[in-house]
């Protein structure tokens, strides 16, 4: 019903937002700045419900949120986790997401974009606009580019309509950075800078272990060394994308698996059937960096 | 006279987190919410003019209430309604439509009675207001 942004009662255990941060740990490997900010944020939702029950002021804060980093350093991922965050944390109040890019936002013609952004607005409320590349709305070397047009809607909304709807924009540092110097505005609208860094091999290898994990596989022992051989080998590779690189590298070893096995599935048992070994990671171009032409468009 | 049309028409009007509640009721069932308004309020008068397109894929009330209040800015002397289309299969029409906004006077109808062939009596009711041009009714 016409409940406030946060929980209407004003009770927001420490408890069950104690467990939604270890939760938080287990599922994202690394981030620490991200893990930092969403616990600052759940923290003053803590103290803010408890300031409720004192009687004392409590002001809603702004949520919207702006994401950089290299390419596959989780910010999608984080920003599709961080509306069911918010819908639990009781800054939301439905918590979906919608994934929107410029195309979604911009109109054709003269006129065409003002109902479609305020359309896809209307669709994000109650839960987060993501837009992602967000700095492809701005094109300054077209000045009649309707961008600019989405732009104003956009920034009018996230300041009118905060407890309705938060934002979170992503893309990579140096253009957001533009961006945001072409649009001042905008920049000052966001409480949350978050800059996303890359990750350590370790955590790679974790990264990857967890991946495996959901497709129901596994590395053998010898496959874990030959795996950490071949991530040292990629990064220093051009277009490594971090943890894409990583979900790359192990859906080709699934590949190179399924082909070892076929022709003898008869007789496969479910130990084969979900382990990697150090041959199907070892056979990777990467690692045969001899013959390294091909290596850096197998993205 | 108070006119009475669409659901919860004989109740006080709606307040705002009322209509709120209800719009969030048609959302939780997957209904597609739409803003109209009219100042030729006959009863046959089905065909209301659209405020903006019909809302698909909403899930939270603010956006609806956003378009409520942009109607009644413009159009603070018309009635508005807000109907709930329900596009399920064997369904395809509207489940809920009620007024959310109506002019501070409703002058009400006139009943006309015209003769008709032999000693037949045929009646015609018609809104006061339309006898102004549309627009300037209310």
């Amino acid at each position: 019903m016409n409940e406030p942004a946060g929980k209407p009662d004003g009770a927001v255990g420490e408890q069950e937002v104690l467990a939604l941060l270890a939760e938080l740990d287990r599922d994202l490997i690394g981030l620490a700045p991200v893990k930092r900010r969403i616990r600052d944020v759940a923290a003053l939702l803590v103290v803010d419900s408890a300031r409720r029950a004192q009687a004392l002021p409590v002001a809603a804060p702004g949520l919207h949120m702006c994401f950089t980093g290299n390419p596959g350093t989780g910010k999608t991922t984080v920003a599709l986790k961080m509306a069911s965050i918010l819908h639990r944390l009781g800054y939301v109040r439905k918590g979906h997401l919608v994934a929107v890019t410029r195309d979604d936002l911009v109109g054709q013609y003269i006129g065409h974009t003002a109902p479609k952004t305020r359309e896809v607005l209307k669709r994000a409320m109650g839960g987060v606009l993501f837009i992602d590349e967000a700095y492809y709305l701005y094109r300054p070397e077209n000045e009649r580019d309707y961008g600019q047009e989405a732009i104003e809607i956009l920034l009018q909304v996230m300041e009118n309509q905060r407890e309705d709807l938060v934002v979170i924009l992503a893309g990579y540092k140096d253009r957001m950075a533009r961006f945001f110097e072409c649009n001042p505005g905008f920049s000052s609208r966001i409480a949350h800078h978050i800059d996303f860094p890359d990750y350590s091999p370790e955590e790679l290898e974790k990264i990857a272990e967890l991946m495996l994990e959901r497709m129901g596989y596994r590395l053998d022992d010898g496959a874990h060394t030959a795996f950490a051989q071949y991530l040292q080998a990629r990064m220093k590779q051009p277009n490594f994308a971090n943890a894409r690189s990583v979900r790359n590298a192990l859906d080709r070893a699934r590949l190179r698996h399924a082909s070892r096995l076929f022709g003898g599935i008869a007789g496969a048992d479910r130990e084969t059937l979900s382990t990697i070994s150090a041959a199907d990671i070892l056979a990777s171009r990467v690692l045969q960096a001899a013959q390294s032409e091909g290596a850096t468009s197998n993205e | 006279m108070r006119v009475t049309q669409g659901a919860f028409s004989f109740l006080p009007d709606l307040t705002d987190p009322q209509i709120r509640a209800q719009v969030e009721y048609c959302l939780r069932n997957n209904w597609a919410v739409s803003v109209e308004y009219t100042d030729d309020i006959h009863p046959r008068n089905t065909y209301w003019e659209m405020f903006g397109m019909p809302m698909f894929d909403l899930r939270d009330a603010a956006g609806v209430m956003a378009e409520i209040h942009a109607c009644r800015q413009r159009h603070p002397k018309h009635y508005i309604r807000v109907n709930a289309f329900d596009s399920t299969l064997g369904w395809e029409t509207v489940r809920l439509s009620f007024l959310v906004n109506r002019p501070q006077q409703e002058p009400g109808f006139r009943l006309r009675r015209t003769e008709s062939h032999g000693r037949v009596q045929r009646y015609e009711i018609e809104p006061y207001a339309t006898e102004q041009p549309a627009g300037s009714r209310y």
